[in-house]
């Protein structure tokens, strides 16, 4: 038997969607994706600054907002959000404050108005940021026994020094020094439809939704600082920087650098080439260091973005006794695709995959609204999304070859490695250079 | 609130060899979902053997009859695909997304697997290998590494099938053959005791024909007979501790044993509720009490169901509470203000709006679980393995809206301290 061949795809239909700049300067955009009876929501207000006070205040504000405005007290604001089918959460990071919510579409006129009550009054009421704190600081201390959590913020501070992108989490004794006032501090100075933008995708009308939102979001007005954060440093590379956690029966390995923003006309090659690599479950990496060797449940790389650019990340965690030669496969593996050619049943493979893929993860209400929220950060809309298949179906074996020879050398990466140092310290060393954290 | 009620056309179907085949059709985005689940999962696992079903699960994605191995991942992947499976206390599930063109290559390529993986020693050893790295990645090497669902059950229930560890020990795993896994494909991957289904972009009549010529042609053997696995409350409390290494504060899981979700399920609804009204958001009865006024714990948590879908387990299925907190020595103080706030419910009923509300957001949350193609697919065939009807997904919202007042009070008069497994875990990372 043979496997089945392909039929001839069928395209998806296509979205209406609006969008209107507000008075207030706040970026709408609605989209009509009737399935399920819900409405997505994603409000996301910039929040990038140089202010090394921020993380830590943020990061409450974030934790607090929810916990009483204008006449609601907290559980008053949560009960009101489930009567109405609704969930809303926030969160922040160095980029964005992001609040998210679903709701009954039949319901999102109400929510929208609870949503600008929390935007225009929220109460940070002491007592309530106090419990937050602690909760704060408790979460942080079981975040950071996490090993990758371990890993990826030693890798932040080697990629990016003192920059606000090398700080994931804020430090527990600046959140428990932080009181209800800075909190508010931060949400007058920041929290401003200026610049922000809000995404609803849902079983909606999309016209009728923008005047809904005009009239709820009236009385949000002003506009955040200009970003003043600095420019982003270049990742130094350099000896493999070892951390010790001893007892630990994997290493976690985490590498990065620089790569290519969605917007450069060399990004479809490079997202190609790193498909190939490691960012999907037929990589070479993955069945290297997995089918083929067992010495992990599985590699990663991936492309992230951030408003100052964007990375190419790898991790894996490996088995301790087979640190060594998982990390050398793995230099193998990146000197491979780094200096020879790629063939076309790959690129033809993962560019299936990349357009595929791209349709499913927008295909829902959820993720198409996290799809157009985050692209607007970097002054995209959801024609990047249209137009993208077109642009990796240009792009040729030449061109990902090119990008992984740029990109995927294993020369240019910053590495850390989390582990039982006295386990894994000596066949790191055999591989290269390494430097022990104190 | 007027809830919306989606509705879904189902259609069924019964291959000769026993498969049991849905089909939900949804022409509205070119995607379709692939499912198939068998009948087996942990709790079917001989002793000696614990992890053994976890680890098959991999086995079926090394190479089929006419598929080397790497193969099926690439089939789905380079038709700009997705897949995945996993295996659960009573089955297993196998998976893809994809474009509505690759639909018969999906076909195929489960039908390939249920005729004939291809396990071989080399093959084992390597999934071995991955499977251990597998469970040192999410148990071993993190904090709160499979709490509560690997450790609660040892306390909680009594027989090897309700309380062994389900990813297994290392040494059973090691002593698994070639030929163990012969005998659990011959026994538990029979067609008769699989369910098969698609759902998004697909015509129905050419669907139906395509799984015939590719299921059809699987030789039919009997289902093995599911013994039952129910264990009756129990009626002391049990109490154990588990040392963590990893973790910085400590944490608790509370567990009754919950019977028979498919056979009482108006009672089984009533129960999920109560989940809801104890512990989902800010306005819920132990946010407020243990976190809001009490700063007893850090998070808090009640659900119904190993992995917390209420519908994945037949009889015995397990109602669990889970909190994390910050002194070691307020656990007792913990427990005190969980069984105040359920005797309060069981005693002095709902406060007004509080059944309407949480009601509410559950049906919301159940529909969006409905949205992507793949999960809804997956949903259809857990509820016709489990429930053996695929439709009850549209009836939930009606059967939700029975749910009185009374019969969550006495949902919550059975979890009485005298029927809870409590396991504390050990904060062997506190510095």
């Amino acid at each position: 038997m043979t496997v089945p061949a392909l039929t001839e795809a069928r395209a998806a239909a296509e979205l209406d969607v609006v969008q209107r700049t507000l008075a207030n300067g706040l970026t709408v955009t609605a989209v009509a994706k009737p399935g399920v009876p819900l409405a997505e929501v994603r409000l996301r207000v910039p929040f990038l600054a140089a202010d090394p006070s921020l993380p830590a205040h943020a990061t409450l504000l974030s934790d607090a907002l929810l916990t009483g405005a204008s006449t609601f007290d907290r559980a008053g604001l949560a009960a009101a959000l489930q009567a109405l089918g609704a969930d809303l959460s926030v969160g922040v990071d160095a980029d964005r404050l992001m609040l998210s919510g679903n709701v009954l579409a039949t319901a999102l006129p109400q929510l929208l108005d609870v949503l600008s009550t929390v935007l225009t009054a929220p109460t940070f009421a002491a007592d309530e940021v106090a419990t937050e704190r602690d909760r704060l600081v408790e979460r942080l201390t079981i975040a950071r026994s996490r090993p990758g959590t371990i890993a990826g913020e030693a890798l932040g501070l080697r990629m990016w020094g003192r920059h606000p992108y090398a700080l994931d989490l804020p430090e527990a004794d600046e959140v428990a020094a932080t009181t209800a006032d800075q909190v508010r501090a931060v949400h007058e100075q920041r929290v401003h439809p200026g610049s922000a933008g809000l995404v609803i995708v849902g079983d909606i009308e999309t016209g009728a939704v923008l005047d809904l939102v005009e009239t709820a979001f009236a009385e949000w007005i002003g506009t955040a600082p200009a970003v003043d954060a600095p420019p982003l440093p270049s990742p130094p590379g350099g000896a493999l920087l070892i951390i010790d956690r001893p007892g630990s029966v994997q290493t976690s390995v985490r590498m990065g650098r620089t790569a290519l923003t969605r917007s450069d006309p060399g990004y479809p090659a490079l997202q190609l080439a790193n498909l190939i690599f490691g960012g999907y479950f037929s990589s070479r990496w993955t069945e290297n260091i997995r089918e083929d060797k067992g010495y992990t449940y599985g590699p990663h790389s991936r492309i992230d973005h951030h408003v100052l650019g964007s990375t190419l990340m790898f991790d894996v965690e490996v088995a301790t006794e087979v640190t060594g030669p998982a990390l050398l496969e793995t230099q193998y593996e990146l000197g491979r695709i780094a200096s020879l050619p790629v063939t076309e049943d790959e690129v033809d493979a993962v560019r299936q995959y990349a357009t595929g893929t791209l349709a499913l993860s927008t295909a829902t209400q959820a993720g198409l609204a996290s799809t157009i929220s985050a692209l607007s950060a970097f002054g995209l809309g959801l024609d990047w999304v249209v137009d993208h298949p077109a642009r990796l179906a240009a792009v040729t074996v030449d061109d990902v070859s090119a990008a992984a020879s740029e990109f995927l050398a294993p020369h240019g990466l910053t590495a850390v490695v989390v582990g039982d140092a006295e386990l894994i310290t000596a066949p790191l060393e055999r591989l290269g250079p390494v430097e022990s954290a104190e | 609130m007027e809830i919306p009620s989606p509705a879904f056309e189902l259609v069924h179907h019964t291959l000769d060899n026993g498969l049991r085949v849905v089909l939900a059709p949804d022409p509205s985005a070119p995607v379709v979902g692939i499912a198939v689940l068998y009948d087996v999962g942990f709790r079917s696992e001989p002793e000696g053997r614990t992890g053994f079903a976890h680890l098959f699960e991999h086995l079926m994605f090394q190479g089929s009859e006419n598929l080397e191995k790497l193969e099926h991942f690439r089939y789905v992947q380079s038709s700009g695909g997705m897949f995945n499976g996993s295996t659960h206390f009573d089955y297993t599930n196998y998976f893809e997304a994809l474009p509505s063109n690759a639909l018969e290559r999906g076909l195929f390529l489960e039908a390939d697997r249920m005729r004939s993986p291809r396990i071989t020693e080399e093959n084992l050893a390597n999934q071995l290998d991955v499977v251990k790295n597998e469970i040192r990645v999410n148990v071993m090497n993190r904090p709160y590494g499979g709490f509560p669902w690997i450790y609660l059950p040892s306390v909680l229930f009594d027989t090897f099938a309700n309380s062994h560890n389900g990813y297994g020990g290392f040494e059973d795993l090691e002593s698994a053959t070639v030929v163990d896994a012969a005998d659990f494909f011959e026994r538990y991957y029979a067609p008769a005791n699989a369910v098969l289904t698609v759902g998004g972009d697909l015509e129905v009549e050419a669907t139906i024909a395509m799984i015939e010529a590719h299921f059809g042609s699987v030789a039919a053997r009997p289902a093995p007979e599911r013994p039952s696995f129910a264990e009756p409350p129990l009626t002391a409390e049990r109490r154990d501790t588990h040392e963590d290494p990893h973790a910085p504060l400590p944490a608790v899981a509370i567990g009754y044993r919950h019977s028979d979700p498919v056979v009482s399920l108006q009672k089984h609804l009533a129960t999920l509720l109560l989940a809801e009204i104890l512990s989902d958001g800010d306005a819920s009865r132990l946010q407020r009490r243990l976190v809001q006024r009490d700063h007893l714990v850090t998070d808090v948590g009640a659900y119904l169901g190993e992995f917390g879908d209420p519908f994945d387990e037949r009889d015995p299925t397990t109602f669990t509470i889970t909190a994390h907190y910050p002194q070691a020595d307020s656990l007792n103080a913990i427990l005190r203000a969980i069984d105040e706030e359920i005797e309060r419910i069981a005693s002095d009923g709902l406060e007004p709006g509080e059944l309407d509300r949480v009601r509410t957001r559950l049906l919301s949350v159940m529909f969006r679980e409905l949205d992507a193609v793949i999960s809804r697919t997956l949903e259809f065939a857990k509820f016709e393995l489990i429930y053996g009807r695929a439709d009850l997904i549209t009836q939930l919202p009606q059967r939700l809206l029975a749910v009185t007042e009374g019969q969550i009070r006495s949902a919550a008069g059975e979890l009485r301290p005298e029927r809870r497994a409590v396991l504390e875990v050990i904060a062997g990372g506190a510095r």
